[in-house]
């Protein structure tokens, strides 16, 4: 009997691997186009062509890049920390990976249906100040240590605002299971029964905390070029460069993925009729996040950089104070209208 | 117990995969690329000169404040989930003492605004 069981535990083992591979093979297939996708769209802004020569295109670009990466001499410098400085980029690259353990991408389609899945990922984007940290410590070079200080103060300050817009998706759905949120949005009146129309405040409030969270321009101060060189990535080259840059988009993508899952009902068709309810959840599920990216890289292309002081104004004076008001008022909307049904 | 153990074998082994692959990228280029060291490669980066001493140096205590008040307000999010997922069936009582909770924190918050614990010039 023991040993069937070891087998079944085996089989069941071999099956998660496969699924993880899957999940994070697809996954960097899709951060190389989207780093192309923010190129290109940049350039398009500026009238420029972007990369367009590797490849038709330039769809090979990403590709070429990554080789590109592989082969350059890896640098430390002599006087930084150099296990510290190596293991800052993995923690950076691997905590923005794990989150992606817990993303519902259709119904039924996640490798770890946990419970908890909104908290986890709430726990892992928290975790992710410490690749910074450790970059900007152990450089020992003054442009990654302020860098790493402000970087570190504003991904904290606007973690406050994401938490707080979370409990108010949570109210409404009274669930922490990912899927769950998405089936509390699964109702027959399609995009309108999304939380973005009831919540659509906290769904502005949590696309630009989002925005400040990833490091993403008009909130990049934490590699603001014109002041601090390159932030925290300064003594950093080769791969070790690359995964900062990699766990970055991945992070985003992790961002757009809960923007997807919270406000904008995920794996589900916009008009639950015919047509729609044909085509496959995951594939409304991609269209949504590349929508939500679509933002992001306008946003980037179009808005100029904040300055620190408003940065920390905005994040504390008025996100923080906005969204914990309408945890008030959304949970006495639900409590007094009878609304909040028992067990969500 | 082990299911509930169960359920977290997934987030394991994916978080055991991705650590593979960030491995593989992080010693990919120490096994292929090709190295020449010299001191001025080495040199921490600086504007056209040598560093003049160590880069970690004193910095503002308003990095430490915000640390601080993230730590508030973050173990408040973290309470208010288990409230928010259980809001249903919580009835008066819940809805109520989280109300003078918020308040309790609300007076707080506006007293480190006015403290200009906030501030940024």
């Amino acid at each position: 009997m023991t040993e069937t069981t070891w087998f079944d535990t085996l089989i069941q083992v071999l099956i998660i691997v496969a699924q993880s591979l899957a999940l994070l093979v697809g996954l960097l297939i899709i951060v190389a186009y989207v780093l192309l996708a923010d190129r290109k769209i940049w350039a398009a802004v500026q009238l420029r062509r972007g990369p367009n020569v590797v490849g038709p295109f330039g769809l090979f670009q990403s590709f070429a890049d990554l080789i590109k990466f592989v082969l350059k001499e890896p640098v430390i410098p002599d006087g930084a920390n150099k296990g510290v400085f190596l293991l800052a980029p993995f923690v950076t690259c691997l905590l923005a990976l794990a989150a992606w353990a817990v993303v519902p991408i259709d119904a039924g389609w996640v490798v770890a249906d946990i419970n908890v899945g909104v908290l986890y990922i709430f726990a892992i984007s928290s975790l992710g100040v410490y690749g910074t940290i450790m970059a900007g410590w152990a450089s020992n070079s003054k442009y990654p240590f302020l860098s790493a200080l402000r970087a570190a103060a504003q991904m904290v300050s606007y973690e406050v605002s994401i938490g707080f817009v979370i409990v108010t998706v949570l109210l409404c759905a009274g669930s922490l299971n990912l899927s769950a949120i998405v089936e509390a949005q699964n109702t027959s009146w399609g995009i309108l029964g999304w939380y973005w129309l009831p919540l659509f405040p906290m769904f502005v409030i949590f696309f630009i905390s989002a925005l400040a969270e990833t490091n993403r321009p008009p909130f990049d101060l934490g590699e603001a070029e014109s002041e601090l060189v390159a932030g925290f990535m300064v003594e950093y080259g080769s791969t070790p460069y690359m995964m900062f840059m990699l766990g970055e988009y991945v992070a985003i993508m992790t961002m757009c993925a809960l923007t997807a899952i919270l406000f904008m009902g995920g794996w589900l068709p916009p008009v639950p009729i015919a047509p729609f309810t044909w085509v496959p959840g995951i594939v409304w599920f991609l269209l949504k996040v590349l929508l939500v990216f679509f933002m992001f890289a306008m946003v980037k292309a179009m808005v100029p950089r904040y300055r620190y002081d408003q940065l920390m104004r905005l994040g504390w004076k008025v996100f923080l104070p906005i969204s914990l008001a309408m945890v008030v008022i959304v949970a006495s909307v639900l409590h007094f209208t009878g609304l909040a049904a028992a067990g969500g | 117990m082990s299911s509930l153990l169960q359920d977290y074998l997934p987030v394991v082994i994916f978080i055991g995969v991705s650590a593979f692959i960030g491995l593989a990228l992080l010693v990919a280029p120490f096994l292929v690329a090709f190295g020449r060291p010299d001191p001025e490669k080495m040199s921490a980066y600086e504007c056209g000169f040598n560093a003049f001493d160590d880069a970690r140096m004193k910095f503002d205590v308003r990095f430490y404040l915000v640390a601080i008040l993230f730590i508030i307000f973050d173990l408040e999010v973290a309470f208010l989930f288990p409230w928010a997922i259980t809001f249903g069936e919580l009835g008066n009582f819940g809805f109520w003492s989280m109300m003078v909770f918020l308040a309790v924190l609300t007076i707080g918050f506006v007293y480190e605004w006015k403290k200009g614990a906030l501030e940024w010039d």
